[in-house]
């Protein structure tokens, strides 16, 4: 039985910026570092906890040895669980285990990088091959956009998904972005200028895709003694559930993702269902990634997404289920290619009412759920349920 | 579609007798002996039942396409390789295995029927399988 001892999050701090030519990845590591504990109001000595998954631009060397060198901690507690953009959904279930279990009372997860700055392009094609894996798909040419468009084109054959319904996910994404003045794209896109841009990897147009950004965040997770000395609004961690999903032998089902087991088993642990869920931040490297999620975390039925997404849903401050109000991956913000961090800001930002004014939700239940990897071999998956403390 | 400069396959002890036979016309699969299990891609280990009785099987190298997506861009890649066919096709002995439908992709769509054709590399000792669609 998962304990049940309080934890919180204490603090969120999400880099402003989203091109960092002249920083480095480290830098960025301790700039969001720096910023979440002061938004915790806590020093970085409190801290006994670290949390970070690989740094792309060390991958030789020893991440987690390198970033506690760099960052000057010496924590009694390390988790460096990769699962690529999830990981830092699954940071926070793994600090609180921790947490409870005495381990570590003030846990600082951090993400940073720069894609951006190294040019890379969206469709990039990996060109190192490093697993076994590799050798079976990246020698065909197999890129993110290619694997998700194969997600989405199988989902369509199977439920009837159109372009347009994938694009409401984008327009909607936009809607919020265009009051994030961080955004790097703040126009609003109509699903006409979805489908109508330039096709990547069928049927994947370029505004199905994510933006490609510099940057990072971090959050700081905390047992109930320390929150109680803390005089500022935190937010309860209600759930947690992690998975991973996979090729499966040769069985994968394209139109499936591991949020089904993520989701259920973070609201058990709630004690909650979708239908009490007032703010949703999920995952979104393309649309369809936000379309397989919803169903699997069961919003709606399976096959069913596309006409749950369509008539506003997803648009805050109204819609049933409002999405993303920084504007998510989409429009806003993508570091280092790994969009766990930001979601799990963002619900933050909502239960806190800190959410730009014109997409504040009046939410007493939060979800943030990552997908890392890709659903076109193997993915990550993370659910957290979050709560205001005075809901 | 030509290959060089376009990535090969790490071959490893483990996945060595599933290029070299591609080199020699043959698609393999590998079959559990304990369990039934026909998988893909190879692994020494039953990934059901963790056997270690498996044995390689010969696919009939047909199937059909089971998704797909037509790369249009892809920087790194060469151009004149683009659009590129990205596919699971789905043997008839049941696993799904990822690879390129070699094919205008006006003639690609989900439940075409494909069979297999292998490709030459630079190292003569292997070759990679991928798909034409059978009525092509």
């Amino acid at each position: 039985m998962a304990g049940t001892e309080p934890v919180y999050i204490a603090g969120a701090f999400e880099h402003p910026t989203r091109e960092a030519p002249d920083k480095s990845t480290m830098q960025l590591h301790a700039e969001v570092a720096k910023g979440a504990l002061e938004d915790a109001t806590l020093e970085k000595g409190d801290v006994d906890g670290f949390f970070t998954a690989g740094v792309p631009e060390y991958e030789s060397g020893l991440p987690p040895l390198i970033m506690a060198d760099y960052l000057g901690l010496e924590p009694s507690y390390a988790d460096t669980t990769d699962f690529g953009g999830s990981s830092y959904v699954s940071h926070v279930g793994h600090a609180a285990s921790a947490i409870r279990d005495g381990r570590c009372d003030v846990a600082l997860v951090t993400l940073a990088g720069r894609p951006r700055s190294h040019g890379q392009a969206t469709g990039s094609g990996a060109r190192d091959l490093r697993t076994v894996q590799d050798s079976f798909e990246r020698i065909y040419g197999a890129t993110n956009v290619s694997m998700y468009g194969m997600a989405a084109q199988r989902h369509m054959h199977e439920h009837g998904t159109t372009s347009e319904q994938l694009a409401e996910i984008r327009a909607a994404a936009s809607h919020h972005a265009q009051y994030n003045e961080h955004a790097m794209y703040r126009e609003p896109v109509t699903v006409e200028d979805v489908v109508e841009s330039r096709v990547v990897a069928d049927p994947l147009h370029l505004l199905d895709c994510c933006v490609i950004s510099d940057g990072g965040g971090a959050l700081v997770v905390v047992s109930e003694d320390v929150r109680s000395n803390l005089d500022r609004e935190c937010v309860e961690l209600l759930g947690f559930g992690e998975s991973i999903g996979h090729h499966d032998a040769g069985r994968i089902d394209l139109t499936k993702t591991a949020a089904d087991r993520s989701g259920s088993r973070a609201f058990a642990e709630a004690g909650l269902g979708p239908e009490d869920v007032d703010y949703a931040s999920i995952y979104d490297s393309f649309t369809i990634t936000v379309l397989e999620a919803i169903e699997d975390l069961g919003f709606c039925e399976k096959g069913e997404g596309g006409s749950f997404v369509e008539g506003g849903t997803l648009r805050a401050p109204d819609g049933d289920l409002p999405f993303n109000t920084d504007g998510g991956g989409l429009c806003s913000n993508h570091p280092a290619n790994r969009g766990g961090m930001t979601k799990v800001i963002e619900a933050v930002r909502q239960l806190r009412n800190e959410a730009n004014p014109e997409v504040q939700v009046d939410a007493d239940v939060a979800l943030a759920h990552g997908t890392g990897g890709s659903i076109g071999t193997r993915h990550g998956a993370a659910t957290v349920v979050l709560g205001r403390e005075d809901r | 579609m030509s290959w060089d400069p376009r990535p090969v396959p790490d071959v490893t002890p483990e996945t060595e007798r599933y290029w070299t036979a591609a080199a020699q016309g043959e698609l393999l699969v590998r079959e559990c002996q304990d369990c039934g299990l026909v998988y893909h891609y190879p692994r020494s280990l039953c990934p059901d039942c963790f056997s270690e009785r498996v044995e390689w099987r010969e696919a009939s190298g047909r199937g059909e396409v089971y998704s797909y997506s037509t790369a249009r861009t892809m920087s790194g890649w060469p151009d004149d390789d683009l659009p590129l066919v990205l596919a699971y096709v789905e043997l008839e002995e049941g696993p799904r295995l990822m690879t390129n439908v070699d094919a205008d992709p006006s003639a690609v769509e989900i439940g075409t029927r494909v069979a297999v054709e292998f490709r030459d590399v630079d190292d003569a000792e292997i070759a990679i399988p991928v798909f034409v669609p059978e009525d092509g």
